[in-house]
């Protein structure tokens, strides 16, 4: 009988903490789903090992000099008692001697990283065209003036403004490779809602399939063309019967079809043809 | 209990100040620590920096809560080295004081459910909900399996007593519903039922203090004269009677068990002077023939 309701007791228990155990595993299986916006200090491990290694202790908040980060409370959609900062409250500042890394006394935050430089806390996406005072053909520029990694992680491109014909668009460019996500231009944008945003690496940044090789670096890499390009096959287009296209090049015949009026259009043989084209029949 | 006030015949004979020295001087430590933590964020005097999980004390001496470290190990991440020193002071410290110690000296939330078991006491609040005090040891299994399982420190999530004391330093937003919900569950749902059944802190740090050498002893048991007021004050009641009334079974006057949290309540609210602080190796098989005055 004792060893009846000892089975029975311990049976009781373990189902009892057993569904408590079951509603924390799916409340610990939500809390790493760690919401856009909240950006983790400098260094900190993916999300998966950061909730494992952090103890929730605070000290990254107590060092940090900028009152940059806080620890979560309960209601926030972030695990309880960790560490994360708003790029558009208060971004990081980047302090050189990382101080938030160093108060760590778990391995939560990589005390291998040295160099604020490298950091990934993000990366900044110009999330969008619409509003972009740049992107209306203003020279708004703050995003790029404010960040301090300019003219690496933000560049401004020229492209010629289509709406007015005449003037140049300087867009914002974020080169992934050298943003560390810190959130300055978040912070600065000067609309009502940033149209430049820091979003974690997963989700700002596209993947190409592995097997790709970009030809020009490959090119580059290599010194010459990786293909044979005197045995290029070049098909013939196929134009509707009848049909010439002015300035259009046939390769077939190696011809290009007259184009009327403009200079250097004389029908004939390419005046300058691509490479290895050059010993077509 | 309602008929005559805990601990009334010992005021009367040792006088207040005696009959609530413990108590005092567990107050002045667990308030003294908050006070500490406190001091930084709202008077800008840093000597404690962090909180109850990992703290750096004078940017010298830090201290790492041993059953948070634990659980981040079972998710495979072991603490940088200050925080493994930490670990190994706050080890040696409880196991040489006893590990519940941390429970009624340290922790915060101890000051809620005695507040909750002090009020359930005054409002004569009987009848208490069933449930074993080894839940606890369950439920700090659970975690550490949990931990391992998830990934996550498991028990951080919801923890009460690191809500509360993160709350009070880092800001509360939402942590106090959960205070209020320990208050609560204790008043009305069961007698000391947090940090008495449910609370895996508790239960890690009993495991720590197993063999710790710092105990309370009923040295002067003879002079007991069952008035019970040490069974009903006590928080872990269950420990007392083998030391108390184990002279007839050739048990020694040492409490030994784990759960004593050496709170000294049972020593201030004696009237009779029957316990004292003492060390577990004093520990006779029999006093009935020791005077009280020869013990510690």
């Amino acid at each position: 009988m004792a060893r009846r309701q000892f089975f029975f007791d311990s049976a009781k228990m373990a189902c009892g903490v057993g569904l408590l155990g079951l509603g924390l595993g799916l409340y610990a299986k939500q809390s790493k789903a760690l919401p856009a916006l909240a950006l983790r200090p400098p260094g900190a491990l993916p999300e998966d090992d950061f909730l494992g290694a952090c103890i929730r202790c605070g000290l990254c908040v107590r060092d940090c000099p900028y009152n940059t980060l806080e620890l979560a409370k309960p209601e926030t959609p972030v695990a309880t008692g960790t560490p994360y900062f708003t790029a558009r409250n208060i971004p990081c500042e980047m302090c050189e001697d990382i101080p938030c890394v160093k108060a760590c006394p778990t391995g939560a935050l990589d005390h291998g990283l040295t160099d604020i430089n490298q950091s990934k806390m993000g990366v900044a996406v110009l999330i969008d065209h619409e509003t972009c005072l740049n992107f209306l053909g203003l020279r708004c520029d703050v995003c790029y003036r404010v960040c301090p990694v300019i003219d690496k992680a933000i560049t401004l491109d020229m492209v010629p403004n289509p709406r007015t014909g005449r003037h140049a668009m300087f867009l914002p460019t974020v080169h992934s490779a050298d943003c560390t996500g810190c959130g300055k231009c978040e912070k600065s944008c000067v609309l009502e809602e940033a149209a430049i945003r820091v979003l974690p690496p997963g989700l700002a940044k596209g993947e190409l399939g592995k097997h790709y090789r970009l030809g020009w670096e490959e090119q580059e890499k290599a010194g010459h063309s990786l293909i044979d390009e005197s045995k290029m096959l070049d098909l013939p287009d196929r134009m509707p019967e009848g049909a010439s296209l002015p300035g259009h090049y046939d390769p077939a015949s190696g011809q290009t079809a007259p184009l009327r009026g403009m200079p250097g259009s004389e029908a004939g043989v390419m005046p300058s043809l691509p490479p290895g084209l050059g010993d077509k029949p | 209990m309602s008929a005559k006030r805990i601990g009334a015949e010992a005021v009367a004979e040792k006088g207040w100040l005696r009959a609530h020295r413990w108590l005092i001087l567990r107050r002045i430590s667990q308030l003294g620590i908050l006070g500490l933590f406190l001091l930084g964020p709202l008077a800008g005097i840093w000597i404690v920096k962090g909180n109850l999980n990992y703290s750096l004390t004078l940017d010298l001496l830090p201290l790492t809560d041993p059953y948070v470290a634990l659980q981040s190990a079972m998710t495979g991440h072991l603490p940088e080295k200050l925080g493994l020193i930490g670990v190994g002071i706050a080890l040696a410290f409880y196991l040489v004081v006893g590990g519940r110690v941390y429970c009624s000296w340290v922790c915060p939330v101890n000051l809620v459910t005695d507040a909750a078991g002090w009020l359930r006491d005054r409002l004569g609040i009987k009848g208490s909900t069933h449930l074993s005090r080894k839940t606890r040891y369950w439920i700090l299994g659970m975690t550490l399996l949990g931990s391992a399982l998830s990934g996550v420190v498991l028990w951080e999530l919801i923890n009460p007593v690191s809500m509360l004391h993160r709350g009070l330093i880092f800001g509360f937003g939402a942590a106090w519903t959960v205070v209020l919900a320990v208050f609560l569950f204790d008043l009305f749902v069961m007698s000391r039922g947090w940090c008495g059944h449910l609370c895996p802190v508790g239960a890690f740090y009993s495991l720590l203090g197993r063999w710790s050498p710092l105990r309370v002893s009923a040295p002067a048991r003879a002079a007991c004269n069952d008035c019970m007021d040490c069974f009903a004050v006590c928080p872990e009641p269950q420990v007392i009677r083998p030391a108390l009334k184990g002279e007839g079974e050739g048990i020694g006057p040492v409490i030994l068990a784990a759960n004593c949290t050496n709170c000294g309540r049972c020593i201030d609210v004696c009237s009779k002077e029957v316990f004292t602080f003492g060390l577990r190796f004093n520990n006779p098989v029999s006093t009935a023939s020791a005077a009280p005055d020869e013990n510690l």
